[in-house]
């Protein structure tokens, strides 16, 4: 008896001290809202580093664009390049040389001077593997930048990039955050883990990076340009999907960038805001051109009609995307071909192509990724599209694999393996995703990612050409040419250009989402 | 006993060698390489094959692992190509966050459990006992990550009584309080099902004891109840519950993984998950080597601490 009543006592006045610790603990920090001035952003994942020419993953180009800057960017609101570090730039007739006059009195967040010099050594750095500090890398977009055969210092304020040869996207290349100008004397400094104490020229500077935590950056007082707008800015990487969304809605982050489908109802009501942009993004199956049913065009045409994209883009993904037409995403708007209208859904027609090819009720193997960058719901999408082909005849197998996985199967091509394969693309120039993956120089077995053997002569001439023109009219029209040609011929299931999404508290001013997946923080506010 | 401890620590350096060849063989038996993951959309067999060759895996498998191990031996656990930094480094700040979740929740399992067992046991087929049972039930049933997910909901989002997630408060955080905050609800969540397991054992290794004749003795003796329950059974009672609250420990570590992806905690586990999914080689053998080392250990404390309550036990 004595132990219960003593256990009884003790239940209840150990309940009752948790009770009030836990009150008292908690009503302190737990409610209290984030700090003014300050703006907190739930990130998808902890930057790997923050070495712009030593990262790929478009989660840890948010946090570098607002350290550093290069020698041009993308103007806001559009995927056009305009001056950054580099005031003006002339090319030569012929295309192979780039000269940029940089801006006077720029310094690093060290206090070392911007100059020609620091451009030299950030381009040496990545290419050249006999520089000093290439061993800090691996650089692994450094062939973003391949065309470039030297680097020329002409004075202090002068610089001159001399190619291999004409290369259109190579203005748009240097506007990618591969592009970032990084300290030279930080580097010296750091050497490799130089990643971890970025050091740029941007509108913020970096403070503070607690790993798993927050990566702190604040203003930059000695900015060249208009200053922050916000003391301080802090990434806090959150990886489950589902966490992020509770942190949004319990107050303890003022942004989250790619809301899930799902989740986006919740913050419809008072007290957030939601933000879309659409991006240069295509979502598309890889049709196996070579071999199988899809060998014949009216095939391909077929599973175009058959499957409904608009029930895709809006059922699956909630409206988040927009349906496709063609190999182009519109938000290339000067390289967007407007006449392209998406093949409609379109069953009867599906099967009228399929009874014209003599193809009936033919087994295909489709290949279809569990996650991965820009896949946004690739399974609930591929069962969808599965039922769809189903409906007019075809006899759809799915087969899924994990991402790297997956990566693996589909980038050495779809022959003697699978007829479809789920695919996306996020990219920053139009010639990016046609040239590495329409063309028949780029079959996988010549190094590129034309899974699916598309070969036509005039897609490849209209491509080559657009590539080595300087005039941006010629590049367009040459652009628009191929996209029509491409649609035709259907090598891939055009099927959705994602609509990127953000929320932000109302606390939050100033705010909008680049076609460049980019987050641009330095002009947002913060009550 | 200085010499069986010996014994047992010799005895689990086959049991580390067999783990640092599992771990490697798994990891390079895993389709996707790092390279791929690291380059995404543009793998292309060139940019692969380079990026390969800066990262050292061009080299044969078995030369491979020699030079990890070997490497390991002298403390150097390589560079993790996701973090671009010392995988010890990251290991060791990562453990630490850890062993502050699992063992917060190992001492709440130890704790609640035997209490709920001890306390079961006592009044057996009474009010108290059934009310446990119930709840220890419910404990084992629900899964760890969706209770947490659950916890969450109402009490961040809903009661806003607790932060959603992380370790410190990104403001004005840093201290015990700040940390205890944090704590309640992923510890509570990992501590749920283990606290069941041992309720469960308890009650059944003090019923057993209780059953004996010494106890009756005891009794007959007109000692206290709460000394015959508290001194006698329970005390003899440890000698079956340590081995459970040893496979327990292990239980915790491993779920932690879950609770540290639902309330990003920044543990080891989460470390893993990402790492594995970005093929981070390096810093997934390391990690599980060194996880795999502490539970080993750990397991020798407890045959350690069962050899000295129970004289029985030869050393």
């Amino acid at each position: 008896m004595d132990l219960i009543n003593w256990t009884r006592r003790g239940l209840i006045a150990t309940a009752a001290a948790s009770l009030l610790t836990g009150t008292f603990m908690t009503t302190a920090p737990a409610i209290a809202q984030t700090p003014e001035g300050v703006l907190i952003v739930g990130q998808i994942a902890e930057p790997k580093s923050l070495d712009p020419a030593a990262v790929t993953a478009v989660n840890d180009f948010r946090i570098l664009v607002n350290l550093y800057e290069g020698l041009v960017k993308y103007a806001p609101g559009t995927l056009e390049v305009a001056p950054g570090l580099a005031e003006s730039w002339e090319i030569s007739e012929d295309g192979t040389e780039y000269t940029f006059h940089l801006r006077e009195g720029v310094t690093f967040h060290d206090g070392t001077p911007f100059n020609a010099e620091a451009v030299k050594f950030n381009f040496d750095r990545m290419l050249d593997e006999n520089h000093p500090y290439h061993n800090t890398g691996p650089f692994p977009l450094a062939f973003f930048f391949s065309a470039i055969e030297e680097t020329v210092v002409v004075d202090d304020l002068t610089v001159t990039f001399k190619l291999n040869g004409p290369y259109a996207p190579f203005l748009s290349n240097l506007a990618y955050p591969t592009g970032l100008i990084i300290s030279p004397a930080a580097v010296a400094q750091y050497g490799a883990d130089v990643g971890r104490h970025p050091t740029g020229t941007g509108p913020f500077k970096f403070a503070e990076w607690r790993s798993n935590e927050a990566v702190v950056i604040e203003k930059n007082p000695d900015y060249w340009g208009d200053p922050a707008d916000t003391e301080a800015v802090v990434f806090r990487p959150i990886t489950d999907a589902n966490t992020r969304v509770a942190e949004m809605l319990a107050g303890g982050i003022d942004m989250m960038v790619e809301v899930p489908p799902t989740a986006l109802s919740q913050f419809q009501g008072e007290g957030f805001n939601i933000v879309e942009q659409a991006g240069p993004h295509l979502w598309f199956l890889i049709l196996n051109a070579k071999e199988g049913p899809f060998a014949d065009v009216r095939v391909r045409q077929a599973a175009n009609y058959a499957i409904n994209k608009e029930a895709l883009v809006n059922n699956v993904l909630e409206g988040t995307a927009d349906v496709a037409a063609g190999p182009t995403p519109p938000a290339f708007a000067w390289a967007y071909n407007d006449d392209l209208s998406p093949y409609p859904y379109d069953p009867e027609k599906a099967k009228a192509l399929l009874a014209e090819a003599g193809v009936e009720s033919t087994e295909i193997t489709f290949y279809v990724t569990e996650g991965g960058s820009g896949m946004l719901d690739p399974i609930p999408m591929g069962t969808a599209i599965q039922a769809d082909l189903n409906a007019v005849g075809f006899d759809v197998k799915i087969e899924t694999y994990e991402w790297n996985t997956f990566l693996g199967e589909v980038n050495p091509g779809l022959e003697g393996k699978a007829d479809m394969a789920e695919m996306a693309w996020m990219t920053n120039d139009p010639d990016t995703l046609p040239f590495l993956a329409l063309r028949t120089e780029a079959w996988p077995d010549k190094g590129g990612f034309n899974s699916g053997y598309y070969s036509n002569p005039e897609v490849d001439a209209l491509l080559e050409k657009a590539r080595v023109s300087t005039d941006q009219e010629e590049r367009a029209a040459l652009y628009k040419e191929m996209q029509a040609i491409v649609q035709e011929d259907a090598p891939w299931v055009f099927v959705a250009n994602w609509k990127q999404n953000a929320v932000t508290t109302d606390r939050v001013g100033n705010f909008s989402l680049e076609p460049s997946f980019l987050l641009q923080l330095q002009n947002v506010t913060k009550e | 006993m200085g010499s069986y401890i010996l014994k047992r620590l010799i005895s689990a350096v086959p049991v580390l060698f067999g783990i640092t060849v599992i771990v490697f063989l798994i990891m390079s038996m895993i389709p996707g390489d790092p390279a791929t993951a690291i380059l995404g959309s543009y793998a292309t067999p060139e940019n692969v094959e380079k990026l390969n060759r800066d990262l050292g895996l061009d080299k044969p498998l078995v030369q491979r692992y020699f030079i990890w191990l070997e490497n390991m031996l002298t403390g150097d656990f390589g560079r993790s190509f996701s973090l671009n930094r010392p995988v010890l480094d990251e290991i060791l700040e990562r453990f630490s966050a850890t062993l502050v979740l699992a063992g917060t929740s190992f001492v709440l399992c130890a704790i609640l459990g035997i209490l709920a067992g001890a306390i079961s046991a006592a009044r057996q087929y009474g009010l108290a006992d059934k009310l446990i049972t119930l709840v220890v039930l419910i404990g084992i049933s629900i899964p760890s990550f969706f209770l947490g997910m659950m916890m969450i909901l109402i009490f961040a989002v809903k009661l806003k009584w607790l932060p959603v997630s992380g370790m410190y408060a990104i403001y004005g955080g840093g201290d015990l309080p700040d940390l205890i905050n944090h704590l309640i609800m992923p510890a509570s969540a990992l501590a749920a099902v283990a606290t069941g397991v041992v309720a469960r054992m308890s009650r059944s290794a003090m019923l057993e004891v209780l059953r004996q004749d010494y106890i009756r003795t005891a009794r007959a003796k007109g000692v206290r109840e709460r000394r015959v329950l508290m001194g006698h059974a329970l005390r003899a009672a440890m000698v079956s519950i340590i081995p459970v609250l040893g496979i327990q420990a292990g239980f915790v570590l491993s779920g932690a993984v879950y609770i540290e992806m639902v309330f990003q905690w920044p543990g080891v586990g989460r470390m893993l998950v990402d790492a594995i999914l970005k093929r981070d080689l390096l810093l997934v053998q390391g990690g599980v080597v060194f996880v795999a080392a502490c539970y080993v250990l750990f397991n020798i404390a407890v045959d350690v601490a069962q050899s000295l309550l129970d004289p029985r036990i030869k050393t």
